[in-house]
């Protein structure tokens, strides 16, 4: 049990850090720490997603003298998957604009209510 | 020659939202034929679409010329290209509506207004067009973006409903985006043609049930079933009256399309049904969903937060059309996504103009309204009646496959939850209808009263799509025989 936990430390480390987010964008009252929390869910994901692509003793997915000299066969185990660090780049542009976006909507918060909490908001609400 | 109209049905909203903006420094009033251009090229190469879907078959784009599944694909097939259109015509409807409401409402930012609005329609086209998983979890966040900025410049309640509508969406598409992820470890493939063909020998795998949980509860959140609603009434009751007129017609209808196309093309109808009690739990929840939608939205005093509990009773018809996973149910779901789209288009378009014409929209406020706006009033009969469920109107022809779904599978209870629903409906309207159209016995004596009211019927460029969504629903009633008869029976997926 305990080489299984350690032997698989990064998708661990992934679940506590997107459940620590998780906890923070339900149970925190303050509209800027849910943000936080929702940055760090989505760090959670890429983080997992980034674990995926790793090889033990895996190289960068560059092969040498590119293009035509291609005939020599290309030990894929040799190299880590790009594929994964490909989706995260977009994955970070999309959680870069939710960021943008969420910060932007509490500045409109405060401005209407001038305050972040969320119960002082439902409260002015009523 | 492979035919280019998939690829402008995206691309064309995405390149005009950019010109709107450029345009838009100019001259304000450019934004808006702009808008109405790109909306209907688009419309046109959806219909285009459509028709290569019907008489050559499944159309397959390659961006790029990369073949799959390596390259991103653009699959249409005739469940894509029937929602497609209904996509591109309501969002055309909607801009064609816009202008006046936008005037009146948001009047300093009528250019980038349009922008979003056109990326908002650009990540629904996207959604629906694209054979790729990942691709799809782009164009969500894409709408999603724009939805909630969208609904962020709203009255004076919108940016923290929005907010509370920012961190729901965002766990939705993160568990999305998550059960991406797991299939991709298993299959090492996004491709939703590749993987369908790769996953059945992995079924009884963990981290494919896991996917698969994640994927549900995901979409489930964007389309807002039941209880995972809950950022949905606050959201697009203060959102700008073209804000929810676009919204409400269209996210839950996108999100229904995903669900279908996940439960059914990514994975085969054998897992989803047999293997795993999804349909059964889904079944439940989308029951819960149409009664609970019904009976909170009789507790409503506003009209338009009204229809916004409506509407999460709408998307448990779908849902539970889906669940049924039979035949019929899985058409009455599909004809639903039509219908439900130009119900929920007539009904949030009407209450704009209202908004428009008053600045009230409570239902006790509705007195005299058919004889100042006898039109817009008439066309929100029409969808009362269709919501309710009355023959010639559309909404009665996909309960009727609901319910007919609901005894194939011998699920009685449905049945009577469906029939339940269509007597809560009746009350609903009623309420509204009865406050709109009599008049207080008490004020018929007094003199005058009746001099008062004079005619303020809403402007025509609001009026002509408000009759428009009225006429659709009329017609699709009438023509639903010929629409399941050319569509919608080979749009069902694969084994049924």
């Amino acid at each position: 049990m305990f080489n299984f936990i350690v032997s698989n430390y990064n998708y661990w480390i992934y679940i506590v850090l997107m459940m620590i987010g998780f906890y923070a964008m339900i149970g925190k009252r303050n509209l800027v720490k849910k943000i936080i929390g929702m940055n760090l869910f989505q760090t959670a994901i890429i983080l997992f997603f980034i674990s995926t692509a790793a090889k033990k003793g895996g190289t960068l997915p560059i092969i040498e003298h590119g293009h035509g000299h291609g005939a020599h066969a290309i030990q894929a185990a040799a190299y880590i998957n790009p594929l994964p660090h490909v989706l995260m780049l977009t994955a970070i542009v999309v959680m870069v604009s939710t960021l943008g976006v969420a910060l932007a909507i509490v500045i409109a918060i405060y401005k209407r209510h001038h305050t972040l909490e969320e119960n002082e908001i439902l409260w002015q609400q009523k | 020659m492979i035919p280019q109209s998939p690829v402008l049905v995206v691309v064309i909203p995405l390149i005009f939202a950019f010109l709107t903006l450029l345009f838009g420094w100019f001259r304000r009033s450019f934004c808006y034929p702009i808008t109405l251009v790109a909306l209907s090229l688009s419309f046109f190469a959806s219909l285009h679409t459509l028709h290569i879907v019907i008489t050559t078959g499944t159309i397959h784009y390659y961006l790029g010329s990369w073949k799959p599944p390596w390259g991103i694909e653009y699959v249409v097939d005739y469940l894509n290209a029937f929602v497609l259109v209904i996509v591109s015509f309501v969002s055309l409807m909607v801009a064609i509506y816009s202008k006046r409401s936008v005037e009146q409402e948001l009047p300093e930012k009528i250019v980038y207004f349009y922008c979003i609005f056109l990326l908002q329609v650009t990540g629904f086209l996207g959604i629906v067009i694209t054979g790729d998983l990942f691709n799809l979890y782009v164009f969500l966040e894409i709408a999603s973006l724009a939805g909630y900025a969208l609904i962020a410049v709203g009255e004076d309640g919108a940016p923290f409903a929005s907010f509370n509508y920012v961190i729901f969406g965002t766990i939705g598409a993160c568990f999305y985006l998550l059960g991406v992820g797991y299939l991709y470890i298993v299959t090492g493939s996004l491709n939703i043609a590749d993987l369908s063909q790769i996953l059945p020998n992995l079924y009884h795998s963990k981290v494919v049930l896991v996917a698969f949980a994640f994927f549900l509860v995901g979409v489930s959140i964007k389309m807002a079933l039941f209880p995972l609603h809950v950022w949905l009434p606050d959201a697009y009751t203060y959102a700008p009256s073209t804000v929810s007129a676009l919204l409400a017609p269209l996210m839950t209808k996108v999100g229904a399309y995903v669900m279908i196309r996940v439960m059914f093309t990514v994975f085969k109808p054998y897992f989803s049904i047999e293997l795993i009690p999804a349909t059964t739990i889904l079944g439940w929840m989308a029951a819960a969903a149409i009664l609970f939608g019904a009976i909170l939205a009789l507790a409503q005093i506003d009209l338009k937060r009204m229809l916004t509990y409506i509407l999460v009773s709408e998307v448990g018809y779908i849902t539970l059309g889906v669940a049924l996973a039979n035949r019929n149910g899985l058409t009455g779901a599909i004809l639903h996504i039509l219908n439900d789209a130009f119900m929920m288009l007539a009904l949030f378009l009407v209450v704009g103009a209202i908004m428009y014409r008053s600045g009230k929209r409570e239902i006790s406020q509705l007195r005299y309204l058919h004889r100042k706006m006898p039109f817009t009033m008439a066309v929100f009969v029409i969808a009362a009646l269709s919501v309710i469920g009355i023959p010639p109107t559309c909404g009665f022809f996909s309960k009727w496959y609901l319910i007919l779904g609901a005894i194939d599978a011998n699920k009685w209870i449905f049945v009577a939850v469906l029939l339940v629903s269509s007597l809560l409906n009746v009350i609903l309207f009623f309420r509204c209808i009865e406050n709109a159209y009599l008049e207080p016995v008490a004020e018929h004596s007094s003199v005058g009263s009746e001099l008062a009211i004079t005619r303020e019927e809403s402007p025509l460029s609001m009026l002509i799509p408000t009759l428009i969504a009225g006429a659709g629903i009329m017609s699709f009633g009438v023509l639903s025989g010929k629409i399941i008869s050319t569509i919608i029976q080979f749009a069902l997926p694969a084994g049924f």
